[in-house]
């Protein structure tokens, strides 16, 4: 490399455009892991303390109290840990479920029509309908959130195996490993799953900022979590009795910090995907 | 301009007809079975804290067909169904279609007038940061649709409520309807006065996802070899953005917006949700919560046309508006 | 009196991302020289994904953000830079495009030759130049009103000729006019193209097919690996003995065979410091392969070969 073109120059401007998303995607992964370790970390009873009610931000509560003098910003800590881990679940079962679809769609050409008709179906109804459902039907709470946001966002990740996995299969070499009388499911295992490896890596870690986001959303309007535990969707839910009298902090400040999670994974998500997939970065 | 070949439309929509009949009957028996499967009663939801004797117990649970077994239920169900009827709302205490039917009216103006704005808006700057990728109005618009897509709608609405409703009083904070007041005395600007911040909220999350599907399209007319070949011929950038670029993504920006009917209905909920909007959002939530079984199915079903209906429009716009699909005739 | 078109030492590189986003630069056409005149047509040969496009877009100014430009391009005399080639490009400098990917699927043809107008006036007048030369190319009035993928192989090709002379160009960049044409198609191409040779008008013939360059071009030039080796007048490729570089020379030797295309070939992806021939090269010389050799005048003929360097200086 002999001159250094101008979109590389500034702060990071030793390093190339490898070395530069190499360091976003650990440094982004780094903040995460601290949110969520600080989390793990609280105890989830908090210590209420009734002579600081209500207060607004200050340099004792960066991010006020609530009603019961709890501080905010320890809650928003306690709750984005929280998303992360039913983020974590919800992304690898759909993950899951996508791979499982994607390779049965490939088996034959009904297993493939009844895929696609899945798909269809599952696209059909309104998402955040869809994960009420399910949540409902699975008597809510974590166990209901995870699943119902695992088998609303395997959608799209299944789209883009099936295509690739059929790409896969016209190969010659699967060709002639179904010559040399291999098993679909040999093929599969061996062929096929170690080539589809880093899509569902990736496809997982773009599912997740989706599924915090409706994870907050279904418990937030009354379909998730239940209201002890110490959720983003609770706490927002919570801060709408307080807003009339002008308790904005309630309110601003976990929202914002949910967004800068889910921002973070789709940062994330997307800088590996370019990783794997450099015709993007040459844009 | 646009011919429309009548024998080829009808055998489009008997064809579709069919399809949507298949899908309803589905989604109604699975939604139905989901619902049965809860773990949650019916029962004790809808009688909530209220203490009630055995007998009434057990005449609230005849009603619900708690005493069925589920495959009788879900012929039952679908039955009264194919009867034109969707049952009796337990709230609302007026059949579920009559709920439906006033409740969607409210939400559909909302929503109708959110997609328009994010139609127009979302157009707009996706084609503006296309013409001008790599500059700094690209990159602020990529910046803000990727934020927004990263932010959940009922925060966006919570935040413009405080903004604008609490902490500078324009708008009122709750109740599509002032109290007191009953619905069909109010006022058109009362009520477009109320409309305005659920359907600027429900807009911005359609426009960040319209601005970036427009921009990526422009951007690969941009690499197109047309594109390069009107450059070639000495025409002028915008002339060819307006020529050929617009030309060429109008048409996949109308067909995506149409097919944001799925998201457009989810937010609705949420939107409705915060802002007290009393709509058909407001009403699924209800009858979830409080296990209004007929009510929330009747939505199930309702939401399932309406996402098909714009998936609908959108094959249509495509199979009559494109010159390459439009001559084609099946034989 | 100064050519038409004066290509002299362009060098075009790209800067790309590959696997692992590492950065990659590479080299695609090197220091090329070229010129055309008026009512002449020069073919630049070589073979198909070699960056010969890049040329046309080069002089047209449409390159893309990622490439950099070296060298310099005359037209009548004066340095074409951006702003003159902005200004002249789509009136006297005109591109005939190599498919019907060129023109806008959605806008009828009609439109397309007639391209941007100011006001109303200057499409009436531009109208009836495009009906005009419809009608010269056989074009009847309902062929104005369809879309390119209504239109056929051969009317395709005579709408992107069209396109190209509503304008009233000098200077014709015709990029790979015949590929996937017909016989007939290509034969009437190549009739089409010497015509306009006819009406004085220079044209820059870029191909692959040494057919379609031995039966339109006044002048050859050979492109190998990114690199000009040698420009020769067409007559002198009827025989091997009367082209000079050891690659023309293999070229015409391998015609009949090789159904007059030229094949991909083990042209060096990689910049080479030396001859880029040079491993193919059956008269190589020590020295080819390490230093470049420049392109020379040797009687007349244009060639990048040490070994009528060396005769050059002998004489």
């Amino acid at each position: 490399m002999s001159e250094t073109p101008w979109y590389n120059r500034g702060l990071f401007s030793t390093l190339n455009l490898r070395q530069k998303t190499l360091l976003t995607i650990a440094l982004t992964g780094l903040v995460l892991v601290v949110i969520f370790l600080c989390g793990t970390f609280i105890d989830a009873n908090l210590p209420t303390d009734f002579t600081a009610r209500m207060k607004p931000p200050s340099f004792e509560h960066i991010f006020g109290t609530d009603w019961m003098g709890r501080d905010m910003f320890i809650r928003t800590i306690k709750g984005l840990s929280l998303s992360i881990v039913i983020g974590i679940g919800a992304s690898i079962i759909s993950s899951i479920i996508a791979t499982l679809l994607a390779f049965l769609a490939s088996f034959n050409r009904y297993c493939d029509e009844f895929v696609s008709w899945l798909i269809d179906l599952f696209a059909s109804i309104p998402h955040i309908l869809l994960i009420m459902m399910i949540s409902i039907a699975l008597g809510k709470g974590a166990f209901g959130v995870i699943m119902a946001v695992a088998f609303s966002h395997w959608v799209n990740l299944t789209r883009v195996l099936r295509a690739e996995v059929l790409q896969i299969n016209t190969s010659e070499y699967v060709a002639l490993s179904r010559k040399f009388g291999r098993s679909k499911l040999w093929i599969a295992k061996e062929h096929i799953l170690p080539l589809v490896l880093s899509q569902i890596f990736v496809g997982t870690l773009l599912v997740f900022p989706h599924a915090i986001m409706h994870e907050s959303s279904v418990t937030f309007l009354g379909f998730g979590l239940s209201p002890h535990e110490p959720a983003i969707g609770i706490i927002l839910s919570e801060s709408m009795s307080y807003l009339a009298m002008g308790a904005w902090w309630l309110a601003f400040f976990p929202g914002l910090a949910l967004l800068i999670v889910v921002l973070l994974f789709d940062i994330i998500g997307d800088n590996l995907k370019r990783l794997f997939d450099p015709s993007e970065a040459n844009n | 301009m646009i011919k429309i070949n009548n024998k080829k439309l009808a055998k489009f929509l008997g064809f579709k007809a069919i399809r949507l009949l298949i899908l309803l009957i589905v989604i109604a028996a699975i939604s139905f079975i989901m619902i049965q499967l809860s773990p949650i009663d019916p029962v004790k939801a809808y009688l909530g804290q209220r203490i009630v004797s055995q007998e009434q117990l057990a005449i609230v649970g005849e009603y619900w067909g708690t005493n069925l077994s589920l495959g009788e239920r879900v012929f039952g169900w679908l039955s009264t169904l194919a009867s034109g009827s969707m049952g009796f709302s337990l709230i609302f205490r007026v059949p579920v279609t009559e709920v439906i039917m006033q409740k969607f009216t409210a939400s559909l103006t909302l929503m109708v007038v959110s997609w328009l704005i994010s139609a127009v808006v979302g157009f707009g700057l996706g084609v503006l940061a296309g013409a001008k990728e790599g500059t700094w109005i690209d990159k602020a618009i990529k910046t803000y649709c990727y934020i927004l897509q990263s932010t959940p709608t009922f925060w966006i609405g919570l935040v413009l409520l405080m903004v604008f409703s609490v902490y500078l009083g324009w708008f009122p904070i709750g109740l599509s309807v002032p109290i007191g007041q009953l619905s069909d005395t109010v006022t058109f600007w009362q009520w477009l006065y109320r409309l305005i911040l659920p359907a600027i909220t429900l807009s911005i999350v359609g426009i960040a996802s319209l601005t970036m599907f427009t921009r990526d399209k422009l951007i690969n007319v941009k690499k197109s070899d047309y594109f390069l070949f009107a450059q070639a011929r000495g025409e002028s950038f915008w002339g060819i953005i307006k020529n050929h670029g617009i030309r060429n993504i109008l048409l996949p920006a109308i067909t995506i917006q149409f097919m944001s009917f799925n998201e457009l209905f989810g937010g609705t909920i949420l939107v409705e949700q915060v802002f007290a909007y009393p709509g058909i959002g407001q009403a699924t939530v209800a009858a979830g919560l409080r296990s209004d079984v007929p009510l929330l199915l009747g939505i199930v079903i309702i939401s399932t046309i309406f996402v098909f209906v714009g998936n609908l429009i959108a094959d249509m716009v495509y199979q009559y508006v494109d010159p390459r699909l439009r001559g084609e005739d099946d034989e | 009196m100064s050519k038409l078109l004066e290509v002299n030492n362009l060098s075009i590189s790209f800067t790309q991302y590959v696997q692992g986003l590492n950065r990659h630069d590479s080299k695609v056409i090197t220091d090329l020289t070229i010129d055309v005149d008026e009512g002449e047509i020069v073919a630049i040969l070589g073979s198909s994904g070699s960056g010969k496009s890049l040329l046309a877009h080069s002089i047209l100014g449409i390159l893309p953000y990622n490439s950099h430009v070296a060298g310099e391009i005359r037209y009548e005399g004066q340095v074409l830079d951006q702003e003159l080639k902005e200004k002249l490009r789509g009136d006297e400098i005109c591109l005939i495009p190599q498919s019907v990917n060129f023109l806008d699927p959605l806008m009828k043809v009609s439109e397309q030759a007639i391209g941007e107008c100011k006001d109303e006036n200057e499409h009436k007048e531009k109208k009836l130049r495009q009906r005009e030369i419809f009608d010269k190319y056989g074009l009847d009035e309902s062929v104005d009103d369809l879309y390119p993928f209504e239109l056929s192989g051969g009317m395709a090709r005579k709408v992107l000729l069209s396109t190209a002379l509503v304008g009233n160009p000098k200077l014709l960049i015709a990029d790979e006019p015949t590929p996937g044409l017909d016989a007939k198609s290509v034969k009437e191409t190549i009739e089409d193209i010497r015509n306009l040779k006819e009406d004085g008008k220079g044209v820059l013939l870029i191909t692959h097919e040494i057919d379609v360059a031995l039966k339109t071009a006044d002048r050859i030039a050979i492109f190998y690996s990114g690199y000009v080796i040698e420009i020769n007048n067409v007559e002198n490729f009827k025989n091997s003995e009367n082209v000079l570089h050891p690659y023309s020379k293999a070229l015409i030797d391998s015609l009949p065979r090789n159904g007059f295309n030229l094949t991909e070939g083990v042209q060096p992806l990689d910049e080479v410091s030396g001859c880029p021939y040079y491993e193919n090269c059956p008269i190589r010389l020590d020295k080819c392969e390490k230093n470049k050799p420049e392109l020379i005048d040797h009687k007349g003929i244009m060639i990048r070969c040490f070994n009528f360097e060396e005769v050059n200086n002998g004489t």
